[in-house]
């Protein structure tokens, strides 16, 4: 496999597969229907392989938009298993189909006007988490690994720093909601979790709001218009005499020694 | 998946054999020798993509004739319109509005917020679901002057300096000015910022900055700022309606110059729908999918360019397009990962690149343009790179050398997520070197834009990856983040005013006709049509027997 022979051909190649010689082929059964694919590719690019163009189903390509979650089993297995499509390599014989959307129920807030504590809120918007059976389906079904059932847990708890903590990873596949007894839409209850959590049960940073407050007042503006109509030379010099803060300093409390343009 | 073929563990030997002797070399502080200033000119102007003068060629029509631009981005401008301008009557419109933001990522949604907040009745068009973007994919954090030591003044350097001196001033001051408003309002949203338990952001420092001010929220900050932006706008659905699966392929003017609304298609349907708006706003991000001299790219599905096309054809110029960020270490297998960028810091703690002979053939921590260079050098002219069983050439970084400098752990306590996303595939980089290769990773050039998101077609406003000049040559990381969100939201602001004020004349798709006019003056009448929407990865065998395009 020297790279001395095939220099120039192909570099990199963007994201099409390039098949080399004696490549083994594998059976990938797409919704029912058989194709031949190489080993080694993502399920992703297995199906883009067998000639289907994506327009559902693709997003991000690297894991974290939660658009191509689908469902798998190998013939003659009772087992259900789940994956996202970008970051699964296809196996022989697996029989897939994508879950390109699944419908959630979500209900609106107002993020300024909020009359309630943060788990009166939870309780108020998606009462239907008490229903949960506790039958771990979700936490079983997630392919990010998260503990789905525990964070729901954590609602009913009226936990809500804890239900935003635990779903912090969640990609909004919709997965574990297709797959509850209990019809919950775990990922949209657990995005508001996370904004309540954020917003009500987390300190705000007052160094930000005393800045944010400088800011408005117009206080940067003159030095930065200043700093626009430099000549490049001079930007320079300001540029290579920036004192560096040390990696260590704990935030706000290292100090430069020149403070004027603070 | 059980690891690295057998190929490729032979070629490990060659790593491990050399290994022993490069790492005591590294413990008494010997390095291989960095590129002299000289060295670096003349290696970037031979072998980086940005400099090679091969790969690129001179525009022939529009706004920015006569630039050398690299091949795929010029096939994109000159391309046609994928609509018969002359046939389209716009006396009827499909849809009417205020303001059209088209792009449903972080700088779309962001500009539909605030014009919404301003009064206006919003239209969010994006080609993919909304939030499929690149913002999503952000891992490292978001910057902004919020601490007692820092302050825009310094921000404000750090990002030219970065920039080589490149950047645009203007939008350089809006972006460090706005910073810390920004933070706030995203505070204020409900994101799960990193904080201390009393509240204060915790900051880091990025690259070429000189306070710690790199924001983050847990290793995924762009997906987080995604959901809650994206969660507001669904908030707010009775005035900012979203089509998904719709995008733009061509912008509507009216007979006064203004811009006055734009053309969807339906992806699904296959139903072309006419916008009409007051204002629009361009936010279609980036163009790594346009796989410039072939390169694999980090960016999500959608980004291909789009809204430099169709500002293209409106007569807006842009700025920069010669200038394309790669990242040195993108992986190039196993497969799954190809493209998945491995960050900085695996070299900083002391991973070398090294060739198929296990040998090192440049200083591992050169600014990200020349090492991209090294890498190239030597997998090209001197053909010492290392091809995948799938046919793509890399080089070995040298991972196992990390917990042999730092002690046994290292790798997994440091760099927790490229640990697991390798050994989901069977690699232990902790035991496995890791093959790389450099990959697009941002568009630095882009639509020509003013401080407030306006171009110079009025009516029409554009923000975040998709325009040029914020970051010059060169963006620092944690920068863009704040760049899309700044302008998304000053071209809202600024578009809901222009709305509220102007009268629109008669809709046209004039300058269409005009511009593939010069394109036929100019031999390309048989030009590709754009903007590309989405790319296309199947393989040459299966395309040659997709003999036509059948509608049944
Ligand atoms: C892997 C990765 C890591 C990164 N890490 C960081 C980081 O740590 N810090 C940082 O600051 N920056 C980072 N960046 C850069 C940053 O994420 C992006 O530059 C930025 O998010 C772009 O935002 P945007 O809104 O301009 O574009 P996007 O977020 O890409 O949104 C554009 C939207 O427009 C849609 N669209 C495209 N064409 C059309 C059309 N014709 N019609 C309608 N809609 C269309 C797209 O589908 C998409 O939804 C990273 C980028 C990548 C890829
Ligand atoms: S699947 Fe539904 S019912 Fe079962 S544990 Fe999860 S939330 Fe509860
Ligand atoms: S919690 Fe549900 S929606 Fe979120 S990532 Fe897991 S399966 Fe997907
Ligand atoms: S495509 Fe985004 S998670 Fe797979």
């Amino acid at each position: 496999m020297s790279a001395k022979k095939k220099i120039q051909p192909v570099i990199a190649c963007g994201d099409k597969t390039i098949l080399p010689e004696g490549a083994k082929m594998i059976p990938l059964i797409i919704m029912g229907k058989e194709h031949m694919i190489p080993e080694t590719l993502t399920v992703m690019k297995a199906i883009e392989y067998t000639g289907h163009q994506y327009t559902r189903g693709c997003g991000c390509r690297g894991g974290i938009c939660g658009a191509c979650g689908f469902f798998y089993r190998f013939e003659g297995d009772y087992k259900l298993k789940t994956g996202l499509a970008c970051q699964t390599v296809a196996e022989p014989n697996m029989i897939i189909t994508q879950l390109p959307f699944f419908p959630m129920k979500r209900t609106s807030f107002d993020i300024e006007n909020l009359h309630a504590t943060p788990d009166e809120l939870i309780r108020m918007h998606y009462p239907e988490v008490f229903k949960c059976v506790g039958c771990g389906t979700c936490t079983r079904t997630c392919p990010m690994e998260i503990d789905v059932m525990g964070y729901v847990a954590a609602m009913k708890q009226g936990n809500i720093k804890k239900a935003a903590e635990k779903s912090f990873d969640c990609i909004l596949c919709g997965l574990c909601a297709s797959r509850c007894p209990a019809q919950i839409s775990q990922p949209t209850a657990a995005l508001m979790a996370r904004r309540l959590s954020a917003k009500m049960l987390t300190p705000k940073a007052e160094h930000l709001e005393s800045r944010a407050e400088e800011v408005k007042s117009g206080k940067y503006e003159g030095m930065l218009s200043d700093l626009t109509k430099m000549d490049e030379e001079s930007l320079k010099e300001l540029y290579l005499e920036r004192e560096r803060e040390p990696d260590l300093a704990k935030a706000g409390e290292w100090m430069p020694e020149d403070k004027s343009r603070l | 998946m059980s690891g690295y073929p057998a190929e490729l563990k032979k070629l490990i030997k060659a790593v491990e054999k050399t290994r022993p002797q490069r790492v005591e070399q590294s413990k008494k502080g010997e390095s291989f020798a960095a590129l002299t200033l000289e060295q670096r000119k003349i290696w970037l102007d031979k072998y980086h993509p940005d400099f090679k003068p091969s790969g690129k060629r001179e525009v022939k029509v529009g706004p920015n004739k006569g630039d050398l631009l690299p091949e795929e981005v010029v096939d994109i401008l000159e391309s046609k319109s994928r609509v018969d301008a002359k046939t389209v009557d716009l006396k009827n419109v499909d849809i009417e509005t205020d303001v059209l933001v088209i792009g449903g990522g972080g700088a779309g949604t962001a500009a539909a917020l605030m014009a919404q907040e301003a009064g206006c009745n919003v239209v969010i068009a994006t080609k993919l679901r909304h939030g499929d973007s690149n913002t999503v994919m952000a891992e490292g954090g978001i910057q902004g002057a919020t601490q007692e030591p820092d302050s825009p003044f310094y921000h404000y350097l750090d990002v030219v300096g970065g920039g080589h001196f490149s950047n645009e001033p203007k939008l350089v001051a809006a972006l460090t000015n706005d910073a810390p408003l920004i933070i706030k309002w995203l505070e204020d949203l409900g994101t799960m910022l990193d904080k201390e338990p009393d509240g204060r952001l915790k900051t880091r420092h990025g690259g070429g900055t000189s306070r710690k001010r790199m924001h983050s929220a847990g290793d995924m900050t762009g997906a987080e700022i995604m959901r809650v932006i994206r969660d507001e706008a669904r908030n707010r659905s009775s005035q900012i309606k979203v089509i998904e699966f719709a995008p733009a392929v061509e912008l509507i003017l009216d007979d006064k110059g203004n811009c006055a609304g734009a053309i969807l298609f339906d992806l699904e349907t296959k139903e072309f729908i006419k916008v009409k708006a007051k204002s629009v706003i361009m936010a279609t991000g980036g163009g790594g999918r346009l796989h410039i001299q072939g390169f694999a790219c980090t960016n999500h599905y959608g980004a291909t360019a789009d809204g430099l096309v169709m500002a293209y054809r409106a007569g807006v110029r842009n700025v920069l397009m010669d200038s394309t960020q790669y990242h040195p270490t993108g992986a190039v297998y196993p497969e799954q990962n190809v493209g998945l960028l491995i960050t900085e810091k695996v070299r900083g703690l002391g991973a070398q690149l090294l060739n198929i002979e296990g040998e090192q053939f440049c200083f591992p921590l050169e600014p990200r343009d020349i090492e991209t260079t090294c890498i190239i050098k030597e997998c090209t002219d001197i053909g010492k790179g290392v091809m995948t069983p799938i046919g793509r050439l890399g080089v070995w970084l040298d991972s196992p050398m990390i917990d042999m400098l730092h002690g046994e752990g290292t790798v997994r306590k440091e760099l927790p997520a490229k640990y697991i996303q390798f050994i989901r595939h069977g690699i232990d980089i902790s035991k496995e070197p890791m093959l790389i290769y450099p990959t697009l990773h941002y568009q630095n050039g882009g639509i020509e834009i003013m401080d407030q998101g306006d171009t110079t077609v009025p009516g029409f406003y554009s923000a975040g990856e998709a325009t040029g000049g914020v970051h010059g040559r060169n963006r620092l990381m944690g920068n863009s983040l704040l760049d899309i969100l700044v302008f998304g939201r000053r071209a809202g602001i600024a578009a809901a005013e222009h709305a509220k004020k102007v009268k629109n004349g008669k809709l046209t798709l004039s300058h269409v006709e005009d511009f593939e006019k010069e394109l036929g003056k100019s031999g390309l009448k048989d030009a590709k049509e754009g903007p590309m929407l989405l790319p296309d990865y199947a393989p040459d065998d299966v395309k040659a027997r997709q003999w036509k395009t059948m509608s049944v």
